[in-house]
């Protein structure tokens, strides 16, 4: 399957990023992985970018392309989604409240109501 | 995100303050009182309220299912939550409660330092029975008895019955939107909500 894995910069997207390595590693996707510009996260772009990588590495994966998307997160994601061929768009599956809500923030929302590909949410 | 929250500028309330005794729009006799702490009994008959909650109504994840789930739940958030529970001869029908929006709840020198999330359920056959508006208007009073100021919960946008509910308390949109609807309230945090006897 060809899987397109779009991150962050929270706690979530490096679980995110874990879960989805972890099943490349088992199943043998292809994985494309792209870091949305989120200035409010607790891990910058370049942070995020730079984990992606080494934890790629960690993992003895090598084929996978990184990249940065500048611009609205979801939109950008959808819009890169769009260009290729990819079978699953997999992203972060929300966050819990101190309540134990699971909330799911806009971003999420803008991916499953315009992505053309399966989403894969990560809980 | 605690603290960049937009809560209103104007007090809401004052709110009665558990315990009371109401009777619903179907005649029965509900008991409304505040949990002293959250162990023991009290804990045992909410979980056992929330065994009989029927999936269908669940919001966002909560309650999960199975006793021992839900008892997982309650213990996890019980230790600084705050704890209003409405009974029908003796059963917990109806709960509602504040979890305190902080990473270390024992920090705290007052309450109304953090931010508050709240949430109420009621058992589908006392649904539509106006003692959910009851029991919000207690928690809410005995929180701000407590000095608790800033509360805030999240809704399903549909839920609009809730919505409402909620507005007419004094709740406002905080204008974070997308599956779930954020709104706040704030309260005069000081202790001068009315008793209603009971």
């Amino acid at each position: 399957m060809n899987v397109l894995l779009g991150l962050g910069g929270s706690d979530e997207s490096v679980k995110t990023l874990r879960r989805t390595i972890e099943r490349t590693r088992e199943v043998g996707d292809e994985l494309t992985i792209v870091v949305v510009e989120k200035p409010e996260s607790k891990r910058s772009q370049d942070e995020m970018y730079r984990q992606a990588v080494d934890e790629l590495e960690e993992a003895d994966i090598t084929d996978v392309e990184v990249e940065k998307l500048d611009g609205d997160p979801g939109s950008a994601l959808v819009n890169y989604a769009e260009q290729g061929d990819y079978d699953q768009l997999v992203i972060g599956g929300g966050t819990l409240s101190p309540m134990g809500k699971i909330q799911l923030g806009p971003i999420t929302e803008f991916v499953l109501l315009n992505a053309p590909t399966t989403v894969k949410l990560v809980r | 995100m605690a603290g960049t929250r937009q809560y209103p500028d104007e007090p809401s309330g004052p709110f009665p303050s558990p315990p009371t005794t109401v009777e619903d729009r179907d005649g029965r006799s509900i008991e409304v009182r505040a949990a002293e702490s959250f162990t023991g009994e009290t804990l045992d008959d909410v979980v056992g309220m929330y065994t009989e909650f029927d999936p269908t109504d669940r919001a966002q994840g909560i309650p999960p299912t199975g006793e021992e789930r839900i008892r997982t739940w309650l213990e996890t958030i019980g230790d600084d939550s705050v704890n209003v529970v409405a009974r029908h001869d003796g059963d917990a029908i109806a709960h509602a409660m504040l979890v305190p929006d902080t990473d270390d709840p024992s920090a705290i020198d007052h309450a109304s330092d953090i931010e508050w999330e709240l949430a109420i359920f009621v058992l589908q056959a006392y649904q539509r029975a106006g003692i959910g508006t009851v029991l919000l208007k207690n928690l809410l009073g005995h929180a701000s008895d407590g000095g608790i100021e800033r509360v805030w919960l999240t809704v399903e946008r549909w839920n609009n019955p809730a919505i409402t509910l909620y507005e007419r308390v004094g709740f406002e949109s905080t204008g974070t939107e997308s599956f779930e609807q954020e709104m706040a309230i704030r309260l005069a945090g000081d202790g001068s909500g009315v008793t209603d006897g009971g």
